[in-house]
């Protein structure tokens, strides 16, 4: 297929489709509009099914429902609306149901504003409801990733039977790029079959139940320990990053993730333009989050400086995967700023020359 | 070599739409580019502006602070962007809507009559195809038989639309290298 | 009681008369430009509310709460205390402030998508729980703040950006009608619908307005007012079309007038098998 122009939104859509999803329940939020708009006209048009749920809450418990059914399913939304899903994501991980939710990420907390964020990192990462539960969240840097890994998205939520999460921000969200996508991706011929979900009752396989209730602290300790096994395996197997400049060696190393990742990279290549030797690490998976090779990476480097349009919520897996091993240093921005090539090249110059503090431990 | 441009306006003066054309044309010659508008609160106020990256190699940061060429339809966009420029970088700006002297002297300023000549044409709606040929005649980004393939293609609908277009697109090139021509010569991308 | 005594007006107090002007800004609207599109009739709406407000002399015990929609921003131009609620929730932030201050005078003010989709829920168990609150209710048929998309209230074939093709009842159902759906409780409130799109129905708007705050300050009931009101900018039409829009296509479907009042007993069903 030829390369064409698309929105991040847009080009999200279409990899949905292209990887076989017919159906999606969702409800307008800015800065993600673009995604339910023109899955309303497109979905109809391949015999799909398009939804405007009256919330954030009925969508992703229709998400349940179409899952649980069998068939894959997409919802996108943006902060405010992910946090009013979190409660059928924590039935879904428990039910282990796979669905695909999209985060244009927005300035919060609360109402907050429309612009670019990665304030939500902690949500996405860490579980988002309650119980104990992780979902897999992929953080694309420009509109043909966010393709890709939509697309992947679908498969590792058949291969793993749990939701899966798409972080992007209000600038992937908003940007055009050149896109290019298969006329068709077919899910990988190794998936499992769906054996467990309701498609009606015959007796030739067991009843199917799409539940996350066990009373018993047995059976519910048994099913915590089979999905912290299935946690486990996600780890070992999909981990995601990459470098650059990764070859020679370099004294200063940045992590960054999503577009900030777009902006480190413009800095750098400025600065050793200059001569001064800078790396970027990206991590692509946010769960599971590449500790130990970014920890390897870092071995190299004299110092670690963290970029986020946060107050510091990857901070904490950096720092989680070093440990006192470097001296981790910050820069991040709130409230919808995006941080400039420029003002990360300053922030790297200053950790260059020491004079940057590194991050306190409390 | 790559180029960065900020294009900026009143919302309804075609901004973004000159923008996307202008990644399009770029696409189509090969290019990495991106396109990123402003949205949000600033866009209620009736701004609208976006940043274009043309680059030989995958396009880093979408966010510029410091844009090699700016293309300013009205007096706002002008205040707001002309120092971010880059010295030996273009600014572009239509003189219909601005009543002021561009202030830089460290690039190449090219100023164009967007609405007027658009309206001597016959097609005050054109004033937006005035200003990106215009654009193009100064930064010579993309080449203008790629931005006029793009005209034909955009308006294949509206026939009758084409030609009209396509003399505005033209008008203002020419003028822009009437401006250009005989000076230093921009920073120019080379592409 | 004899009928009152005509008084003369002295010559002074006559002039103070007619120079006193007849119109002036609602001390309960603060004088400030708004974020509204030209046109469009959500600032009427406000100027009806902050009048009702300074008539009953209560404005200094008034709390309002916004909502997540185009009046998103209505807590900077009501001159009361507000409250900015999260989509949809307002009437339950409405019933934790005058459960916790009964003394207060509570309104929210509410859209299509925020109180007809996303906060169904809170508005039905609010009403029905017979909250002593106002909620004045704006349906402009879409979704207006965040560019366009189908509203419950949408009319059929209406065109969205979400709707494409024009609503179609088949799949996303026929428009909701708030007013009738919330007068079926049992519970006693003022339910009434009118409208702003000409003058006479903004005067029998402002009626309405008044009658449902008189309700709550006499501490008898709930109350809500549906308003129905044009969004040009989301329409995509000049704003003397989208008035001209209400009365032609939203007022036959969302009929006009009072629905309910707190002395009326519940509406009987016709007796069985006698259709
Ligand atoms: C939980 C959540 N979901 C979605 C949104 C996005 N949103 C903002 S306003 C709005 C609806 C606007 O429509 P309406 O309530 O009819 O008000 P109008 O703009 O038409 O006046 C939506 C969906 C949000 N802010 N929060
Ligand atoms: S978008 Fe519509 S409802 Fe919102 S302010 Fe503009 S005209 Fe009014
Ligand atoms: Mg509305």
């Amino acid at each position: 297929m030829a390369r064409k122009l698309m929105k991040g939104t847009e080009a999200i859509a279409e990899a949905a489709i292209r990887a076989g999803c017919r159906l999606f329940f969702g409800y307008p939020i800015t800065p993600q509009n673009e995604i339910p708009e023109y899955l309303s006209h497109r979905l109809p048009q391949v015999g799909g099914t398009y939804v405007q749920a009256e919330s954030e809450v009925a969508a992703s418990n229709m998400l349940y429902g179409a899952s649980g059914a069998g068939v894959r399913v997409l919802t996108s939304s943006s902060s405010p609306g992910i946090s009013l899903m979190q409660e059928a994501v924590s039935y879904m991980a428990g039910a282990e149901l796979p669905v695909v939710i999209v985060n244009i990420m927005r300035a919060g907390p609360g109402l907050g504003g429309i612009l670019p964020s990665q304030a939500d990192y902690l949500q996405a990462t860490k579980g988002g409801g309650h119980g104990d539960y992780r979902v897999p969240v992929l953080g694309p840097w420009s509109v043909q990733e966010a393709a890709n890994l939509t697309m992947e998205a679908f498969d590792i939520a058949d291969r793993y039977r749990t939701p899966v999460m798409v972080l992007g921000d209000g600038l992937i969200g908003q940007m055009m790029e050149p896109v290019e996508l298969p006329d068709e991706r077919p899910p990988a011929p190794d998936l499992p079959p769906k054996t467990w979900a309701s498609t009606g009752w015959k007796g030739d396989r067991p009843r199917a139940v799409i539940n996350s209730l066990y009373l018993d602290a047995d059976t519910l300790e048994a099913h915590n320990r089979h999905l912290q096994q299935k946690y486990r395996q996600i780890r070992e197997r999909e981990r995601r990053f990459q470098m650059r400049f990764e070859e020679g060696d370099y004294d200063l190393l940045v992590v960054a993730y999503g577009t900030v990742a777009r902006v480190a990279l413009s800095a750098i290549e400025e600065l050793r333009e200059q001569g001064r030797r800078v790396a970027l690490f990206r991590p692509i998976s946010l769960y599971p989050y590449p500790y130990r090779e970014l920890a390897a990476a870092a071995e190299k480097a004299r110092a670690v400086l963290v970029l986020e349009l946060s107050a510091g919520q990857m901070l904490e897996d950096v720092r989680l995967a070093l440990g006192r091993s470097r001296p981790v240093h910050f820069h991040g921005r709130t409230g919808g700023h995006l941080i400039s090539p420029e003002e990360a090249a300053n922030r790297m110059v200053e950790v260059l020359e020491g004079r940057s503090q590194e991050v306190a431990d409390v | 070599m790559q180029y960065e441009m900020v294009i900026a306006g009143f919302g309804g003066q075609g901004a973004l739409l000159i923008g996307k054309m202008l990644a399009y044309a770029g696409m189509k010659e090969g290019k990495e580019v991106s396109w990123f508008p402003s949205y949000g609160p600033e866009m209620r106020g009736g701004t609208a502006n976006c940043t274009v990256v043309i680059s030989d190699r995958p396009v880093g940061s979408p966010v510029v602070q410091r844009p090699r060429a700016l293309l300013a339809l009205n007096l706002p966009s002008l205040d707001r962007f002309e120092d971010a420029v880059r010295p030996g970088g273009v600014i572009l700006y239509n003189t219909s809507l601005v009543n002021r002297e561009c202030r830089r002297t460290d690039v190449v300023v090219v100023p164009v009559a967007a609405n007027d000549l658009a309206n001597a044409l016959g097609n005050p709606k054109g004033a937006n195809m005035v200003a990106l040929g215009a654009f193009v005649g100064a930064t010579e980004v993309v080449p203008m038989t790629q931005v006029e393939a793009l005209v034909r293609e955009t308006f294949a609908r509206k026939p009758a639309l084409v030609d009209v277009n396509l003399q505005c697109l033209q008008a203002g090139f020419g003028e822009a290298r009437r401006c250009v021509e005989g000076r230093d010569r921009p920073a120019a991308p080379g592409m | 009681m004899s009928s009152p005594a005509v008084l003369e007006e002295t010559p002074a107090a006559a002039s103070e008369r007619t120079r006193a002007p007849v119109f002036g800004h609602p001390e309960s609207l603060r004088q400030v430009i708004t974020h509204y599109c030209p046109g469009c009739t959500h600032g009427v709406i406000h100027r009806l509310i902050a009048e009702v407000l300074d008539e009953l002399g209560v404005r200094e015990r008034t709390v309002g709460v916004s909502p997540v929609g185009c009046a998103v921003l209505a807590y900077n131009y009501f001159n009361t205390d507000m409250h900015e609620a999260s989509h949809g929730r307002a009437p339950a932030v409405a019933t934790g402030i005058k459960r916790g201050r009964p003394d207060l005078v509570v309104f929210t003010y509410q859209e299509d998508g925020d109180l007809a989709s996303i906060g169904l829920s809170e508005i039905l168990h609010c009403a029905n729980r017979g909250e002593k609150v106002t909620v004045i209710f704006v349906n402009n048929a879409i979704y207006g703040m965040t560019g366009g998309q189908m509203a419950p209230t949408t009319m059929p074939g209406q065109v969205t950006t979400t709707s494409p093709l024009g609503r179609d009842v088949s799949l996303a159902g026929h428009p909701l009608r708030i007013a009738e759906l919330v007068s079926a409780l049992r519970t006693p409130a003022f339910i009434a619908r009118g409208a702003v799109h000409t003058p006479l129905h903004v005067v029998e708007a402002r009626r309405l307005v008044r009658r449902a705050f008189q309700y709550q300050v006499e501490g008898c009931c709930f109350s809500l007012v549906e308003l129905l009101s044009t969004c040009p900018t989301n329409w995509g039409i000049p704003p003397h079309e989208a008035c001209a829009w209400v009365e032609k296509n939203m007022v036959p479907y969302y009929p006009l007038g009072v629905f309910k009042t707190p002395d009326g007993g519940d509406r009987a069903p016709r007796p069985l098998g006698r259709e």
